[in-house]
């Protein structure tokens, strides 16, 4: 069985998933996060595909991406990397997440075999679109038992809702708000309608909330309305602060997952 | 009109194997919105009047069709120009942003969002908002932004905000990403005025349909001065393609008619600043739409170059990404100093000053094999004033 599913069925709540850009700071760094992040209990790992144009992501995510590229990241490099560090992990599941362009380029059949092969769980790929998606790869995703995220904002009607429900396989990606990446907004009440609404819809898909979830304050109320949340350029911007990778990455998590109690004591 | 070959749009706005609508899901509502008021809309006869009449009044079309006397002794054949400088704020570019802001009126929207390369988009963009009352907001590359500085000068005058982009190659590609990202965080009130052929369905068909008014009028211009309502070939540069679009519109399936698209070869084809798109791209995803960009293998896009603004950009609108690959237009490319040297050319024998960008269309006229009495329409996309220094640093080294 798919290791997302597997998790989901396992864990129904206050599930974590961290974003980090594959190749920053350093070429090499990919492998010790992962590693640190998996020893952390993290849940599910999302591992950027640096890009050259990344449209919905915001300026901390476009900075560690522009950066990862200078380094020299490439695929078939991290492909390398995910394989040679995929069996130590024993927690996490991995995503992979990047734009459609790349997997064009990269050759949709063979990027996608890569994937199962170097033991990736699901794919996250914003810009690929739900037609194409069904007409094109669905059976090849069946085949292979990868799954894949579409997202869904405020602005996506019910309908299509149920549709890219249909598609997905793992975990729904719910926006939280319309924007790019990494906008720092306080949860507000079209956000709670937004999230009560889905919820309403019964899905057959867990959800994950992201954009914007920074801190323990946002993870525990985005984890009242979904299954867990997702922190991207919160988490990249420690790791930038960060003297040392590791104890960086330690405290991160910890400062996400503390109980309310002790949140209140920081 | 059933031919083999017939150029023309699918449901799912696709030309041929380009075109397309690849957008994250927080653009979906928008683009979709847009596609439907689009169809329902263009070609009621409310807005079409709307439409024309600002073309006729406010813009002062149509715009001549002139024959160039010296210029075509000069190659030896016969040689029209068609004056989109004379349009109102100086380009084409005006055509496209006229029929969009009323389509943004149509919608409701209050707020209005533009990127520009050469500042030409930008400055037709910040006219129609100050004549509707909008807010406009204009993004454009700090390169740009220091090299076409009289245009910023004017979006300002007319209340637009110019915003600089400042990741990657700090030019247009760069300023559309982020118009694009700021139409993803305003999701109900903006409407994203697009300036070329590109983007996600509708946006190029759409573009194209506004600028094919230069094509409609081509045709009974040319029969009222040669007597055919045809030429043998079409000139047009390309940046993104909307000047080319609205120019080949009417004769995408009249096969006699040549369609030539001149881009910006910038240093040289080879030297690896260029912006040749055709000659260098490979198939992929630019800014929304399957077209012809270039990329590394890995699909990351590589910034281009072009001593024009306009033309500096690293894809192809997805129609002429099909005309090219099926053979329908031919490409030329033309390097900074062969436009340099055109634009001074076209201003000594005809008194007009073309846009740098125009420029590139008349360099490819020594490219071309022409008859005595073949008739050439160039697509004089705008005026120059805004190059006036990049102009005057050339005569200082040349003359
Ligand atoms: C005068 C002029 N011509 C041509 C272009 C290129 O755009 P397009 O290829 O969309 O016509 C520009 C763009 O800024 C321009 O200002």
């Amino acid at each position: 069985m798919n290791k997302l599913i597997e998790l989901f069925k396992n864990k129904e709540r206050d599930i974590l998933n961290i974003y980090f850009t594959a190749g920053y700071p350093k070429l090499d760094s990919t492998g010790h996060i992962l590693k640190r992040l998996d020893q952390n209990k993290v849940d599910i790992i999302e591992i950027g595909m640096p890009y050259s144009d990344p449209l919905a992501d915001g300026p901390t995510i476009q900075a560690s991406g522009a950066k990862a590229l200078e380094n020299g990241m490439h695929l078939d490099l991290l492909f390398q990397q995910i394989d040679s560090i995929r069996p130590s992990l024993k927690h996490a599941s991995l995503i992979l997440m990047g734009y459609y362009n790349q997997v064009l380029q990269f050759g949709p059949q063979k990027f996608f075999r890569q994937c199962k092969a170097v033991g990736i769980d699901g794919l996250i790929l914003p810009d690929l679109p739900l037609h194409e998606y069904e007409s094109e790869y669905k059976d090849l995703f069946d085949e292979l038992d990868l799954g894949i995220s579409f997202l869904i904002t405020p602005q996506t009607p019910d309908t299509r809702i149920k549709k890219i429900d249909k598609l997905s396989k793992g975990f729904i990606y719910m926006v939280s708000s319309a924007s790019i990446t990494g906008a720092q907004k306080e949860v507000n009440d079209i956000q709670l309608d937004y999230y009560k609404r889905i919820n309403a819809l019964e899905l057959n898909n867990p959800r994950l909330i992201g954009f914007g979830i920074s801190d323990n304050k946002s993870f525990k109320t985005a984890c009242q309305y979904a299954q867990g949340a997702i922190i991207g350029s919160a988490f990249i911007r420690a790791l930038s602060d960060a003297q040392n990778l590791e104890l960086g990455i330690d405290n991160f998590v910890k400062n996400i997952r503390v109980s309310d109690l002790e949140a209140k004591s920081i | 009109m059933v031919k083999n070959k017939t150029i023309r749009i699918d449901k799912h706005g696709f030309y041929g194997k380009f075109g397309g609508a690849y957008i994250p899901e927080m653009l979906f509502g928008n683009v979709e919105e847009l596609r439907l008021c689009y169809n329902e809309v263009i070609n009621t006869s409310e807005f079409q009047m709307k439409f024309r009449s600002l073309l006729k009044d406010y813009v002062g079309r149509p715009s001549p069709l002139y024959f160039a006397e010296r210029l075509s002794e000069k190659y030896k054949t016969q040689i029209y120009l068609k004056r989109e400088d004379l349009n109102h704020t100086g380009a084409h570019k005006i055509n496209n942003t006229i029929g969009q802001i009323l389509m943004a009126k149509h919608l409701g929207k209050t707020r209005i969002i533009a990127e520009t390369g050469a500042g030409q988009h930008g400055v037709a963009t910040a006219t129609v908002c100050a004549l509707q009352g909008l807010e406009c907001i204009v993004f454009m590359g700090e390169i740009d932004i220091k090299r076409q500085a009289p245009n910023v000068a004017r979006m300002k005058m007319l209340g637009a905000e110019v915003r600089p982009a400042t990741s990657g190659s700090k030019t247009l590609k760069d300023a559309t990403n982020e118009a694009i990202r700021d139409w993803i965080n305003n999701p109900s009130d903006t409407h994203y005025i697009i300036g070329s052929v590109v983007g996600p369905h509708p946006y190029p068909d759409m573009v194209a349909q506004f600028q094919s008014v230069i094509s409609e009028e081509m045709k009974w211009q040319l029969q009222e001065q040669v007597g055919r309502d045809y030429p043998d070939y079409i000139i047009a540069c390309v940046g993104g393609g909307s000047n080319a679009a609205g120019a080949y519109y009417h004769y995408l399936n009249e096969p006699t008619v040549k369609l030539v698209a001149v881009e910006a070869a910038g240093l040289g084809v080879e030297t690896g600043e260029s912006a040749a798109t055709s000659v260098l791209g490979t198939e992929g995803i630019i800014h929304g739409s399957k077209t012809l960009l270039m990329q590394t293998k890995d699909g990351q896009i590589i910034e281009p170059y072009s001593l024009s603004a306009g033309l500096d950009y690293p894809g192809i609108g997805p129609m002429h990404a099909h005309l090219i690959q099926s053979g329908r237009a031919s490409t030329y490319s033309v390097t900074d100093n062969e436009a340099l040297a055109a634009a001074l050319e076209l201003t000594r024998l005809e008194g007009i000053i073309p846009a740098l960008e125009s420029a590139h269309a008349f360099a490819s006229l020594k490219k071309q094999n022409f008859r005595d009495s073949d008739v050439i329409v160039v697509n004089l996309s705008g005026r120059g004033d805004k190059d006036l220094d990049t102009y005057t640093k050339f005569l200082n080294k040349h003359e």
